[in-house]
């Protein structure tokens, strides 16, 4: 870990791809991560179902590959219409696309009562065909709408598919600019105390020390009930939160790597210390700390899902995994895919940022050796 | 080797101290009182109560009046739990959230050893690829997944084990909450194990072992001995949140452990539960950082000669 890098951009970004490529796990693991990014960026907008979109009639319905309506939701919304048009239903037909009634009732039917069609997710708008009987007869042709939700919708009639992409952004933008932040806070923290040496370092070590031994719940629970419920502070909170281990790794690197010959060179020749890090140190410790920022990003993710979970996270209708996976574990009982879904695109994110983390430190700890 | 302990036990005392007044600080930072409700109470009843806890005196007195109280090891009343003290109430948890903890670590420290060392002598095949698959699903899928899952496929679906409760401990009703918390634990132990032997198993005194023509029993036990070490420092770590009680197992499971008082009082700014636990929390961090030295000392010659 401590012996010098050797630097040659072409053979080492060659070799980063052909190592990449040549594991198949990693490979792998890069593509379905590209995949899922993708999917949650454009998915959400190819959907036909907005995410905060309530179909009040498809609460709770499961993942099915068909379109909706069939024949028993068509029977039992006729069948609620005409209740509440206090009509009889005296025949139906259902040829798949529209259905044909007729109604008939004891007064003459106002036709205004159809709007209950227009109200319904599963009718469009009904027109009459013919009345009889002095309007106490009356038939009429409902077109079906079709929808299709593909994994089902949730407790309050919303397609879980859309919402698990729109948690996806979420959940991907907070691991990215959280672990931002950690990287940020960590890098500057480290290197300015592994530079400055002495009391300074002493003294910066001994922070670091004691916001390691605070519970990392509470520190995350304080700072989201300080900064508010605001979604760009959630992960500003997390990042603050996850930055320990980065400025530990990079405090190490910087006391090597500030007594290398080309350092004392550069302050020999009179650089100031901000120019020192910024040239010399932090670029020959990045390998070690894209190492550990890989292992980050789904760290951060997990803690910014168990802070959701907590109902803390992001607020409705707006929503990340830990809130999918916190309403799923409360209907559990009725409705398990609410928990299951959510729960498998989190698992196949972190597992790929996972595998893809450790062969990413693989390739700099060969390099590094 | 007591002067050792002495000078870390001394070392440690600032640290809390700080530790205290972070946290203390920290939390009158965040909006809102403990004693804030739907309803206002009325003006004089709210500043009675203020009194009482004494909130009304300035914020650095109230941090002196606390330590003082803290140096006797008084926690203070809670302020949720109307006639209970922080003592009193952690009394009734900590136990509860140390014996789930403690069986958790146990089970891990087995099961994760034994798949680690499996996976280590027999680096390819079938074993090592399923010992590498449990390893990363305790890492990818948390708690509050496997929680619910375990609840429905055995407390709903086969109606095997109750799907919560704590009921004064019976070992029904732990059987789930320490599986869930072991999970992790068990992934992260096995993937230590597995490394640390591969690194040992390489080294001149094993292959020296191995020249004598010792049994592979006798070697093994002698690589994991050396390869205890990294295994040793992340349970170290982890000993302190495990202990002091998982706030998503607990939730989950509906157990009255220390996990779920610490969240609904940080909610609630029941200031006096969140502070005692931070500073337990410390306490058992620090103690267990120790411990674990003294460990590396018993097991690693070097680190004692040193």
């Amino acid at each position: 870990m401590n012996r010098p890098l050797t630097i040659d951009k072409a053979k080492t970004d060659r070799s980063l791809f052909a190592r990449i490529a040549a594991n198949p796990a990693t490979l792998a693991s890069a593509l379905i991560l590209g995949l899922m990014a993708l999917a949650c960026l454009i998915g959400p907008i190819l959907s036909p179902h907005p995410y905060d979109r309530v179909y009040r009639d498809y609460v709770l319905i499961g993942p099915s590959l068909t379109a909706h309506p069939d024949t028993t939701e068509v029977d039992a919304a006729m069948s609620d219409i005409a209740r509440r048009m206090r009509v009889e239903i005296a025949a139906t037909q259902n040829d798949g696309t529209k259905l044909r009634a007729t109604l008939t009732s004891d007064r003459p039917i106002d036709a205004r009562a159809l709007r209950y069609f227009d109200r319904s997710d599963i009718f469009a708008p009904a027109h009459i065909v013919s009345s009889e009987d002095e309007g106490r007869r009356l038939s009429l042709e409902a077109p079906l709408r079709r929808e299709v939700f593909l994994f089902g919708t949730d407790a309050n009639g919303r397609d879980l598919l859309t919402r698990i992409l729109i948690a996806g952004r979420v959940s991907l933008a907070v691991g990215l600019l959280a672990s931002f932040v950690a990287l940020v806070i960590g890098v500057t923290f480290g290197a300015v105390a592994g530079y400055a040496g002495g009391r300074v370092d002493a003294v910066m070590m001994r922070i670091v020390e004691i916001v390691y031994a605070l519970p990392f719940i509470f520190l995350v629970i304080v700072l989201t009930m300080i900064f508010g419920r605001n979604f760009i502070l959630i992960f500003v909170a997390i990042g603050a939160v996850e930055w320990l281990d980065m400025a530990r790794i990079v405090r190490g690197q910087t006391l090597t790597l500030k007594r290398r010959d080309y350092v004392l060179a550069a302050e020999a020749l009179g650089a100031p210390a901000r120019a020192i890090l910024w040239r010399h140190i932090i670029p020959n410790a990045l390998g070690p700390i894209a190492a550990s920022l890989t292992l980050l990003v789904p760290r951060v993710i997990l803690l910014e899902s168990f802070v959701s979970f907590l109902g803390l996270g992001v607020q409705e209708p707006l929503t990340s995994w830990g809130v999918l996976i916190s309403d799923g574990a409360r209907t559990i009982q009725s409705a398990a895919y609410l928990l299951i879904f959510p729960a498998l695109f989190l698992a196949v994110t972190l597992g790929a940022l996972q595998i893809l983390g450790d062969g990413w430190r693989g390739f700099f700890e060969t390099r590094n050796d | 080797m007591v002067r050792h302990i002495l000078a870390r036990v001394m070392a440690a005392v600032p640290t809390l101290f700080l530790i205290a007044a972070a946290s203390f600080f920290l939390m009158r930072l965040a909006p809102g009182g403990p004693f804030d409700a739907e309803r206002a109470l009325a003006p004089e009843i709210a500043a009675n109560l203020r009194h009482i806890y004494r909130l009304d005196l300035p914020l650095a007195q109230q941090f002196w009046l606390y330590l003082q109280s803290l140096l006797s090891g008084d926690f203070g009343p809670s302020f949720h739990w109307r006639d209970f003290t922080v003592n009193e109430l952690f009394a009734k948890a900590l136990p509860i959230s140390a014996q789930l903890g403690g069986e958790a670590m146990a089970l891990a420290l087995i099961v994760g050893t034994a798949l680690g060392l499996v996976s280590a002598i027999r680096q390819t095949g079938l074993v090592a690829h399923l010992v590498g698959a449990v390893a990363l699903l305790g890492i990818i899928v948390p708690p509050f997944v496997v929680a619910p899952l375990l609840q429905l496929v055995f407390g709903l679906t086969l109606k095997s084990l109750p799907v919560g409760g704590w009921n004064e401990g019976a070992w029904r009703n732990q059987i789930l909450p320490v599986v869930t918390l072991a999970l992790p634990l068990i992934a992260a132990v096995a993937r230590l194990t597995r490394a640390a032997l591969i690194d040992v198993l390489d080294q001149p005194h094993i292959r020296t072992l191995r020249a004598f023509g010792l049994p592979a029993a006798h070697i093994y036990a002698h690589a994991l001995r050396a390869a205890s070490l990294p295994v040793l420092s992340y349970l170290g770590l982890a000993a302190a949140n495990v202990l002091t009680g998982s706030v998503v197992v607990e939730t989950i499971f509906g157990i009255p452990g220390m996990g779920r008082y610490f969240v609904d009082a940080a909610l609630g700014r029941d200031y006096t539960i969140v502070m005692g636990t931070v500073i337990v929390i410390a306490l058992l961090v620090t103690g267990f950082n120790l411990l674990v030295d003294l460990a590396y000392a018993w097991i690693d010659p070097r680190v004692r000669h040193e």
